[in-house]
């Protein structure tokens, strides 16, 4: 049958259904390649990780006798020295100088077995000796060797014994860090946007503003701190290395990030509303604290949140300032020394010893957390105080 | 109009907070991420047998970055001590006296090997500075010209060697361990080589290209991505520290260079070629200033920490042999002042 313009129809709604059936596809294979990258990247992580959480105990006997006080190796037998944490043999001295009832004495304890003991129960590669294992193998059939829950990892600084690393300095020290970038960009920010939105004229020197703010959110994040060493350290004088240099520095290059999401979430509020309030009487004042800021509120939260959470993972500005270095102590104020989680990461990932293989996975999965909780929240104030007009 | 308040109220907190510049109750230390290691383990026996003092922030800049720092000036604001995989130049000693630093100590802590390690499943393989040289090398000498390099298998330019792509992952231009490679493996081969003295002359000691077609492939700053490269990559060779080495012997293993496998023994003795020595310096006029910075030096260069038996040999330190490291210890804890006279 001839069709109206001579055009075979049927063929046609064919080619184009077959086309919109392929653009599906592509999308749908872009949305699978995408979560297939994720999935891979958790599971590889978290496959890693979970050994860490886990780690090996010993019960050994601690003959406190005077010779220990000056050579701790000589408290434990000759080969169970080699099975034991050095954390625990190098405190020996320090344990009987503080507790003078110990000495004599004889004890039965738990004590923190060699990252290499360690590797060895959970039946990775080690550089354990033959007879220790045996003597490991021994031990835990008697029930003297053990893998226990890591609360180590959550309690203790860094170290260079991979047995007694843990993340807690560098945990503090991310929050430290993220309370000052908080303090200073998220108010800098909101004011600074609601000028922009509100009250400044639209002139070419604002709109220069305006470019540049968002060319600075492109920046690459290392400038900002190589800025921050030159103002903050060279000039102000900041102690470097500290939470206070480490958070100013990360509030430069967060406040574009806030002022661009404060002003998109004031200018999605209806225009009607600030004029129904000018004409009521309202300042201009007036407007802004009762009726654009409130409003706009879910979306400056959600803007700084994700900002903040980038600032989180940054490391490369943190460098320059000196925040990527050995710290085990967690920040006792804003001034003292701290690290981070990222840089944390970072110091493992590039250490020689395999055992830190899991810790560096275990402290990624540790600031995942993070992350998914800042990200949980802000995507939950979105949608507890979002208004539709 | 309170939240107005709040928000001056945190930011003249912040400001005032800002001012301060105490002087500092921490040892602070900077420079090569080669030493970082072993100065932060030093540090961490330190702090933890010391309850008297802080543990000391031991900052991986560099041995470059590390001097810049160093040579800033004496006072709280800079460190105390910088760690570096090289010797102190004589231009940063110079730089040092001009800002002030008049009195430095420098420690020679031991050494660290520099290995080429292959797949564990490969045949042994043997090398030679020579064949090392000439597979990095940007541009080699052929018919009395310097034309680029033709060698893309081990078997081209030496025969002996098996009939393998050349692939090399090892530090990229920014390390110190390329710098020291180029200095030990690629500079003694062409100042010595009677072809690269006949197109170069006097030059010929300082041309020390790296290849940039294809085959030297420079990994980046992580060793440990090198290690599991060659755990996957059965064809490629890779430079990295010792350290890597000997924490990675089930999975991979050193090429002998010149006959000599890369073991503590034939580093320690200067056997084995690709060695440099790592330091510290200390800044005199802080000990008495900082709390802690004489007894941690003292902890560094004893016995028990770079002996023979030391807790850093554990984790890749080679050590000084006995002899030298009595010496060594005697100036050092003595803290004897370093002259132009001495970097010479």
């Amino acid at each position: 049958m001839a069709s109206l313009f001579g055009i075979d129809e049927k063929k046609l709604l064919r080619k184009r259904r077959a086309a919109e059936k392929r653009f599906r596809l592509c999308a749908i294979f872009a949305l699978f390649l995408a979560g297939a990258f994720l999935v891979f990247f958790l599971f590889n992580i978290s496959m890693k990780g979970y050994p860490a959480f886990q780690q090996a105990e010993l019960l050994v006997t601690v003959n406190y006798t005077a010779e220990a006080h000056d050579n701790p190796y000589a408290a434990l037998d000759a080969d169970t020295v080699q099975i034991v944490s050095r954390s625990f043999t190098r405190l020996i001295p320090s344990m009987m100088a503080e507790n003078s009832r110990l000495i004599g004495t004889t004890q039965e304890q738990w004590v923190l077995a060699s990252a290499d003991t360690d590797q060895y129960m959970k039946g990775r590669p080690n550089r354990l000796k033959p007879r220790h294992q045996a003597l490991v193998d021994t031990m835990r059939q008697e029930g003297k060797a053990r893998l226990a829950f890591n609360t180590g990892f959550f309690e203790a600084g860094d170290s260079k014994l991979p047995e007694l690393a843990g993340i807690r300095a560098a945990a503090v020290g991310s929050v430290y860090v993220l309370l000052i970038t908080l303090a200073i960009s998220f108010p800098v920010g909101v004011m600074c946007a609601v000028y922009l939105e509100e009250f400044a004229p639209d002139n070419r020197l604002t709109q220069i503003i305006e470019v540049n703010i968002n060319n600075l959110a492109a920046i690459p994040s290392i400038l900002y701190g190589l800025l921050g060493l030159a103002i903050f350290i060279n000039f102000m004088g900041v102690a470097r290395s500290s939470a206070l240099v480490g958070g100013l520095t990360l509030s430069l290059m967060t406040l574009p990030a806030i002022i661009i999401s404060t002003r998109a979430a004031i200018r999605s509020i209806p225009p009607s509303i600030r004029e129904a309030a000018l004409a009521l009487g309202a300042t201009p004042l007036q407007v802004v604290w009762h009726h654009t800021l409130p409003l706009s509120l879910p979306g400056i939260l959600t803007g700084t949140i994700i900002g903040l959470a980038r600032a989180m993972g940054e490391t490369a500005p943190l460098l320059i300032v000196g925040m990527m270095a050995y710290i085990p102590e967690a920040p006792e104020n804003f001034s003292s020394a701290a690290t981070v989680l990222p840089a944390q990461i970072f110091t493992w990932a590039s250490d020689s010893q395999r055992a830190f293989s899991e810790r560096t996975a275990a402290g990624i999965m540790v600031l995942l957390v993070f992350l998914l909780g800042m990200n949980g929240t802000a995507i939950w104030l979105r949608n507890k105080y979002e208004r539709k007009w | 109009m309170k939240s107005l308040k709040k928000v001056a109220l945190a930011a003249a907190l912040v400001l005032s907070l800002a001012g301060v510049a105490e002087a500092r109750d921490q040892i602070r230390i900077v420079g090569s991420s080669t030493v970082y290691p072993f100065s932060s383990a030093v540090a961490e026996e330190f702090g933890a047998t010391n309850k008297q003092f802080k543990s000391p922030v031991v900052e991986s800049t560099g041995s470059g970055g590390g001097h810049k720092l160093f040579y800033a000036g004496v006072g709280p604001d800079t460190p105390d001590i910088t760690n570096s995989s090289r010797r102190m130049k004589v231009e940063e000693l110079e730089a040092n006296i001009k800002n002030g630093v008049t009195e430095i100590t420098e420690a020679k802590i031991g050494f660290d090997g520099i290995v080429i390690a292959q797949n564990i499943g490969n045949a042994d393989m043997d090398l030679s500075l020579k064949d090392l040289a000439l597979a990095v090398l940007e541009e080699v000498p052929v018919d009395g010209k310097l034309a680029p390099n033709p060698y893309k298998t081990w078997k081209q330019l030496n025969p002996a060697l098996p009939d393998r792509k050349i692939v090399i992952y090892g530090p990229p231009a920014t390390s110190g361990t390329r710098d020291a490679f180029v200095e030990m493996v690629v500079e003694k081969f062409t100042g010595k080589d009677e072809t690269f003295k006949a197109v170069l002359g006097k030059d010929a000691a300082s041309y020390k290209k790296i290849r940039q077609d294809g085959p030297y492939v420079p990994a980046g700053e992580n060793d440990n991505l090198i290690v599991q490269k060659l755990t996957k990559d059965t064809e490629a060779v890779g430079i990295f520290g010792y350290s890597f080495l000997a924490e990675n012997k089930d999975r991979i293993k050193g090429c002998t260079v010149g006959g000599n496998p890369p073991t503590f023994e034939n580093i320690s003795s200067g056997k084995y070629p690709i060695s440099r020595a790592l330091f510290f310096y200390v800044k005199d006029a802080h000990i008495g200033k900082i709390a802690g910075l004489k007894e941690y030096v003292e902890l560094f260069m004893s016995e028990k920490m770079i002996g023979d038996a030391g807790y850093l040999k554990t984790i890749g330190l080679i050590p000084l042999p006995a002899a030298e490291r009595e010496k060594v210890r005697k100036d050092v804890t003595g803290f004897k002042k370093l002259t132009a006279e001495d970097l010479k």
